[in-house]
This record gives C-alpha cells, sequence and structure tokens, in this order.
C-alpha cells in the first residue's frame, strides 16, 4: 500500500481506525502570503485554473460564511399561563400527511362524508431523506437508506438514477424522482414508489443540469439508469419538454395518467429570487407537493461558482413561499418540503413553524453513514464507501450498520422535536405547521424579520 | 400601551352556561350570579355574556350591537349600514350605572336586515354577507366595533367583574332559552371592551378558558378564508373556526369536535368500528390546521343549542350537570350550584368529548 499525505483530503478514515488513537489531520502552517481579499483558497483556485483552464467542480453544500438563519431563529416554551406538556407522560404526535388537501367536504346520499382526499405520503415524523441517485452514491448506502426508511415508516428518495432491481421491495417508502435525464424511467419505475418527484432543479446548483462521468456507468447503474456502459449520463439543464410552467402541468399530469393518479406528484425547485411566483405557479400545476432546496444544500459534484453564488437561504425561500401561498389561499393545494441544510432536530422545528409539512435531510443522513464532510464526493474516491462506485471502497459501508445509524439519528431527533413541542404545550405538529408565533428572530434586521414573518425576541 | 389586537395577551378565566332542553325562559340574572361563587377566576379586566332567544320580537333580524368611541363614528357607522341593510330598530342598549364599571363606550343596538338588491348584486348569501360586513366595520372603521350580530341572541360585555357587567347590563331585564357567560384573567391590562369575552360571529358565541399553543397555526389557517383576527384571542380565533367548519364546511357540531380536539392518532388507530375510524383519519388529515393545542374549556352557543368541549389532554376544568329540563356548564361546581343547588348528574366531561345540548333534544355525548 503505497500512501501520499498530498493528496489528503481530510477524510478523517485514518483518524477513526487507528487503533492507538495517534494520528490527527492537522492543517499545514505553509500558507500564502494571505490578505483579506485574496485568501489562500482564492488564490490556489487561480492558480489550478490558470492549469487546466476548466470549471472548477465542489461537492457537499456551501461552504462560505454566508447567513445562517435558522441560528438566529428561538424557539418558545410554555410557562405559567398553559402548561408544557411531558412526552413522557403524554401522547406527542410527529405523524404527517402530505398532499393536496380538497376545498370541501363531499356527503353521500345518506349525509356520511366521502374520502376526496387525492394520494397522500404518510410519515411517522416530518423528515424524509432527500434526493441522492444511485451513481452519485453507492449500493450500499443506497441500500442503508432503504432499510432505514422501512424501519422508521419514513421515505427516502431515488434522484436521478433510476431504482435498483433490489430495491423495488421498498416501493411504499420510495420517492421516484423524475429528472432532465429521465434515466431509469419507465412504467414499473413510477408505479413503484409512494410518491413521484419532478425534479427541475437542486439548491447546490441551481440552473444546472447533471454529469456522472461514463467511467461510472458500469454494470448495474448501466442496467438501473438503463443507458449503456460507458456512456456519458447527462442530466440537461432544463427538462427538454419543460420550457414553461404549462409545460410543468403537461408532465404533472402525465405522470398521473400513468399511474392512475394513485400517486402525489412532488415538484422539487431550487429556491431562487422569485420562488414565491414559482411556487405560486406550481401550486395551480397539479402538483400535490413542493420541495424547496435552499443554496446550502449538498450535491456529489457542483460547479463551485455555481454552488457558492447562486440561489437563496431556505429559511428565507419557505417563509415567502408559505406566506404568499396563503394570502393566495391556496396553501391547501400542496404541502411544502423544506431543504437545503437542515441539520438538527432544532432545524426541523423551526422550518415546521416557519409553515413547511416536511422536511428533506440529506447530508446529516451521510454523516451517519460516516461521511466526514471532506467534501471530494466528486472525485468517487470515497473512503467511507459512500460517494464511490469502487467495489473496494463500497464494501467498507456495511448496510447492516448504516441502516442502524440512521434509525438511531432520526429516532433521536423524533425525541428530541418531541420534547421541544412539549416545551411549547403543543401535542400535535399539525399544530407547530405555520406557527409563527413560537419563534423570534435574533440578530436580525426589520426586512429579515418581515420576510420570516416573525417578531424579534423581546417583542 | 397598545390596543388588544396589536398584541396578543394571552389569559386565565372562568366560563358558565344553562340552557333549557324545553325551550323555557331563563331570566339573564340566574348566569349572573353564577359567576359569583368563581369571582378569583376573574381579574376585573374583562366579562361578559350572551343570551340566546332574548329579542323574540325582532328573530327575524340581525342584532348588531356595537361599540362607538364617539358621536361622530356612530353617524358614521350608521350611514355605512344604512347603505346595505335595511335598520328596523336603533337603541342604546339600557345600562344601569354601576361604581365598578367605568371608562364605558357608546353603545347601541340595530335590528337589521340586507337589502334584497345588496345581496343579489354581491352574488353573496344572507350570512355571508353579515360575516363580511362585521369584518369590515372591526377591521377597517377606526372607534367602532360590532360586538355581537346574530338574529334573536345577543352579547353583553364590558371591562369589569362578570357579576358586575351583568347588573350593568341589567340582564334581568331579559329572558333566554340559554345563556352563557365568560370572567376574564388577563395577563395584561388592555382596558378595552371589545376585547372582553364572548366573542360571536352571526348566532355563534364562544366563551373559553384558556390558552392555545396552537394560535397562529390556527389563526394563519382561518385567514385565508376571509377572516381576519383583528383582536388576537384565542376565543376570537376559535369562533371562526367554528364558522368556518360548522357553516362554511357544514360539518356537523360532533365532526366539528372531531377537527378542533381530534383523537390521538393511537386512538383512532384501536377504533374498531371501520367506518367511524376511517371518518377520523380523513377529518384530521383533511382540517390538520385546524386542530387546537393547548388548554382550553369551551362553550359555543348557537341558535337553539350549546357544546361544551375540553382540550383532548383535559388541561382545564368543566363540570356539566342537570335538573329538570335544564342543563349547566360551568369551570366549577360551585357555579353550577348557584344556580341550581340540587343539580344533578354532575360530571366532568373527558377531553375532546363534545356535550351537545339542543332544544327538545336532550343531552348527547
Amino acid at each position: 500500500m503505497k500512501s501520499d499525505e498530498s493528496k489528503c483530503v481530510n477524510c478523517q478514515r485514518c483518524v477513526s481506525l487507528c487503533p492507538t488513537r495517534a494520528l490527527k489531520i492537522v492543517k499545514s502552517d505553509c500558507i500564502l502570503r494571505e490578505n483579506c481579499n485574496w485568501q489562500n483558497d482564492t488564490i490556489r483556485e487561480v492558480y489550478k485554473q490558470a492549469n487546466s483552464g476548466g470549471v472548477l467542480l465542489s461537492s457537499m453544500g456551501n461552504p462560505k460564511p454566508m447567513p445562517v438563519y435558522w441560528d438566529k431563529m428561538l424557539i418558545n416554551a410554555s410557562q405559567v399561563t398553559n402548561p408544557p406538556i411531558d412526552p413522557l407522560r403524554e401522547p406527542m404526535e410527529t405523524k404527517v400527511f402530505l398532499g393536496k388537501k380538497p376545498e370541501r367536504i363531499e356527503r353521500d346520499k345518506s349525509g356520511n362524508l366521502i374520502n376526496n382526499l387525492p394520494a397522500q405520503i404518510e410519515l411517522t415524523m416530518p423528515v424524509m431523506f432527500s434526493a441522492m441517485s444511485y451513481g452519485s452514491i453507492s449500493y450500499n448506502a443506497h441500500a442503508s437508506l432503504a432499510r432505514a426508511a422501512e424501519e422508521l415508516g419514513i421515505i427516502y428518495n431515488t434522484g436521478e438514477g433510476g431504482l435498483h432491481e433490489d430495491f423495488y421491495k421498498f416501493g411504499k417508502n420510495t420517492i421516484v424522482q423524475v429528472a432532465s435525464g429521465r434515466f431509469g424511467v419507465y412504467e414499473n419505475y413510477l408505479n413503484a414508489g409512494a410518491a413521484i418527484e419532478i425534479k427541475m432543479g437542486q439548491g447546490a446548483k441551481p440552473g444546472i443540469g447533471g454529469h456522472l462521468p461514463g467511467e461510472k456507468i458500469v454494470g448495474d447503474i448501466s442496467r438501473t439508469r438503463m443507458i449503456p456502459e460507458g456512456s456519458d449520463a447527462i442530466s440537461p439543464a432544463p427538462h427538454h419538454d419543460i420550457y414553461s410552467i404549462e409545460d410543468l402541468r403537461q408532465l404533472v399530469f402525465s405522470l398521473k395518467e400513468a399511474t392512475r393518479y394513485k400517486k402525489p406528484i412532488i415538484v422539487k425547485v431550487a429556491a431562487v429570487h422569485n420562488i414565491a411566483a414559482i411556487a405560486s405557479g406550481i401550486a395551480r400545476s397539479g402538483a400535490d407537493i413542493i420541495a424547496i432546496d435552499g443554496f446550502r444544500g449538498g450535491t456529489g459534484a457542483a460547479p463551485t461558482r455555481i454552488r457558492d453564488n447562486v440561489g437563496i437561504p431556505i429559511e428565507l425561500a419557505l417563509a415567502s413561499v408559505d406566506k404568499r401561498l396563503r394570502d393566495e389561499g391556496i396553501r391547501n393545494n400542496v404541502s411544502l418540503v423544506a431543504g437545503g441544510s437542515i441539520r438538527s432536530a432544532a432545524d426541523v422545528v423551526k422550518a415546521i413553524a416557519l409553515g413547511a409539512d416536511a422536511c428533506y435531510i440529506a447530508t446529516a443522513a451521510l454523516l451517519a453513514l460516516g461521511c466526514h464532510l471532506c467534501r471530494t464526493c466528486q472525485s468517487g474516491k470515497c473512503n467511507w464507501g459512500i460517494a464511490t462506485q469502487k467495489p473496494e471502497l463500497i464494501k467498507r459501508l456495511n448496510p447492516d450498520i448504516g441502516s442502524r445509524r440512521l434509525v438511531n439519528l432520526m429516532t433521536a431527533w423524533k425525541h428530541e422535536i418531541k420534547e421541544i413541542m412539549g416545551g411549547m404545550g403543543i401535542n400535535s405538529i399539525e399544530a407547530l405547521k405555520g406557527n409563527r408565533l413560537m419563534l423570534r428572530g435574533v440578530g436580525l434586521n426589520e426586512k429579515e424579520l418581515e420576510i420570516l414573518g416573525i417578531s424579534h425576541a423581546g417583542e | 400601551m397598545e390596543l388588544e389586537g396589536k398584541i396578543r395577551i394571552p389569559s386565565g378565566c372562568a366560563i358558565a352556561a344553562v340552557i333549557s332542553r324545553e325551550g323555557n325562559p331563563i331570566p339573564g340574572n340566574l348566569i349572573s350570579e353564577a359567576m359569583r361563587p368563581m369571582h378569583d377566576r376573574s381579574n376585573g379586566l374583562g366579562g361578559g355574556f350572551a343570551g340566546y332567544g332574548i329579542y323574540p320580537a325582532y328573530k327575524d333580524f340581525y342584532a348588531l350591537h356595537i361599540f362607538f368611541d364617539s358621536r361622530s363614528t356612530r353617524k358614521d357607522c350608521e350611514a355605512f349600514i344604512k347603505e346595505h341593510f335595511e335598520i328596523v330598530k336603533a337603541e342604546i342598549i339600557p345600562t344601569e350605572k354601576n361604581r365598578a364599571i367605568t371608562d364605558e363606550p357608546i353603545i347601541w343596538r340595530y335590528f337589521v336586515s340586507p337589502l334584497k338588491s345588496t345581496l343579489a348584486d354581491l352574488q353573496l348569501d344572507e350570512k355571508e354577507f353579515v360575516v363580511r360586513t362585521v369584518v369590515k366595520i372591526n377591521s377597517e372603521m377606526k372607534g367602532a366595533y360590532v360586538f355581537s350580530s346574530g338574529k334573536n341572541m345577543g352579547t353583553f360585555k364590558a371591562v369589569g367583574y362578570p357579576e358586575d357587567i351583568g347588573e350593568y347590563y341589567r340582564l334581568g331585564e331579559y329572558r333566554g332559552y340559554s345563556w352563557t357567560a365568560h370572567g376574564r384573567y388577563p395577563t395584561n391590562t388592555p382596558g378595552w371592551w371589545g376585547g372582553a369575552h364572548p366573542f360571536t360571529l352571526l348566532d355563534y358565541s364562544v366563551v373559553h378558558n384558556g390558552e392555545i399553543s396552537s394560535y397562529d397555526a390556527n389563526r394563519r389557517f382561518i385567514e385565508m378564508f376571509g377572516y381576519k383576527c383583528t383582536l388576537q384571542t384565542d376565543t376570537e380565533v376559535i369562533t371562526y373556526i367554528m364558522d368556518y367548519l360548522l357553516r362554511r364546511q357544514r360539518l356537523s357540531l360532533e365532526e366539528a369536535a372531531n377537527v378542533v380536539a381530534a383523537p390521538f392518532w393511537s386512538t383512532i388507530e384501536k377504533n374498531r368500528n371501520i367506518p367511524e375510524r376511517d371518518k377520523l383519519i380523513y377529518l384530521r388529515t383533511m382540517f390538520s390546521s385546524l386542530l387546537i393545542t393547548g388548554p382550553f374549556s369551551i362553550v359555543l352557543g348557537f341558535e337553539g343549542g350549546l357544546m361544551a368541549l375540553n382540550d383532548r389532554l383535559k388541561l382545564r376544568s368543566l363540570v356539566v350537570g342537570e335538573k329538570d329540563d335544564r342543563v349547566f356548564m360551568a369551570s366549577e361546581e360551585a357555579a353550577i350550584r348557584t344556580m341550581e343547588p340540587n343539580a344533578e348528574n354532575i360530571w366532568a366531561p373527558a377531553g375532546g368529548e363534545p356535550v351537545i345540548v339542543t332544544l327538545g333534544e336532550g343531552v348527547e355525548n
């Protein structure tokens, strides 16, 4: 075995496995002469591009010191005038149903209520594993996610890589994605899941498609994506049959027709400047659920400049979308799913209070599988067996352990969500949805508070 | 100090109610006296009453009870009402000076009927038009506040202790088949009469003891349907929810109770009556944002009946008793005993289980 420390990406694998705990990774103190404007990384990126003539690639979410609004919102608790509720003594409910709710009830001739609800997704807690394709992550990573979702009564998402034949059995805990490349999409695939997601965009790279290089399109991946071995899998930036909102409506209804109106349709969009208007259009397009992905969302590979400079924070996007849909009286047409860096149970609670029905998580799920956020997924050499297709690396991730750790993580979050809800005197998650009185801002300016629709702490 | 509505003020409370199942007249001072033993549940910052069947001579007209801050506001408001309603009677609501009641606004009542031509123009049914007019006056006309708008019923409320308010409004001179009462313990001092309870819309009135933790989730949902929560109180949002579920969605009282105090999922799943179970799942899913959490005990008054309801954990006291044709509901048994020393069948309804009493139908629960 040869080692070359110059290629160290700080994945911490050696540190974790060292039996004597003798290793630590320390940043070399040999740095370029820095100034505030031209920092070390900026200079090195210029050297790299001068060398290669190429676009810089990065992975995982935006690492820049942009505001994280979750950390500037604080949660309420009950004191005196109403009682906190102890989740160890009283029922504390986290179950949610995602999907469109009709405007009116209907009754049959004898006056009984008719169930006129369109297809819904039922979740035991308001968290789902977000889209990561088979190809961008490994078979064992997908197996871990699918098994954990089933055990937890939640959902994972295939991403745009098709559904491996081994995982059809997890169908009721699966969202199958239809993205611009349409890889792996056929009738059985569409009918295999609990819902179908049309991916219009992604927080880490709004307006950008995807590219899985031909060398990764081998064996199972080629078969699952339904493309020849060795051919590049290129997802175009737009869907080439969707150049407008009315085109989107056609695809929504095409998918509904193909699945006989038995599956809710999710439209996933990146949080961009006019997200409220876009969401309002989607809510009238027949979609059942809108998933909004904030600019800090992760990715297996994205152009660095796009990842770091395009899109807006999920907190602001979610708040303005929820408000717009309510102002227009169409909030019940759709459920809202927020993603793009939900890091903890507290972030989930804050997202629900701002107006989300549920959250998507992906980076946190990968951390549970061993990821140490070395941010080099694009190399395909993930030492933890997650973002790789190399057999010798994949086998480092044991799906038995992986799924167990995902179940642990979600179970822990569920406990925490219940604890926080109980403190507020709320014993069901639906009474938290859009309950912005439960949030206060700290250190936010008037405009930020206005957009978030919350008061400042002390008010 | 900002008026109620600009700020949200939580409060504790006392509630009481009485109904004659046979529709026999009950004098209003009975319910007023019932509030006396619960004096310490209020702090003198608000109280009020709603009586049903009190205006038999004008039963076909909407009775608008309105507070005005000045004579000119009243003139403006009357002019506005006249544009769209026929006013068959307008008068000052009779009151009796009481040392404990001060700073009273100008208090009038109008018996009105919407003009047919206006309804036809707007393509609205009568009730919806009255609701919109009330919302418009209360949210847009500064200094005017409609605090009662039903037919053959009326609300009487003020800042003070309920028993003093009952005397102030001379409730002994009214006869109704049902009454509800409220004494308030706000944690702040708004000193505004409009903020007192009951809160009413059309013939729905709500008295409420509690502080709901789902307030903003409920408010932001219900405001999608044209309601405006101008007072920021629990009682107001609960009234709008009831109006939405009962009048606009046409749910039954039991169904509405299953929405706002929905059984826990674990309870629903255990229900072996499959149609009943499916109905409960449907109602919870369909109206998930109208689930009310946190402590509450409410009495909903409506034309022809009363419904008492507790939050599903029963975090506030509520007892019910009976005697002959009368059914009594109150925060404390003492209030029931004041109305009827020999009350029978006193029981505390379980959390989330509505007690519904309607004229001629008896008690259901």
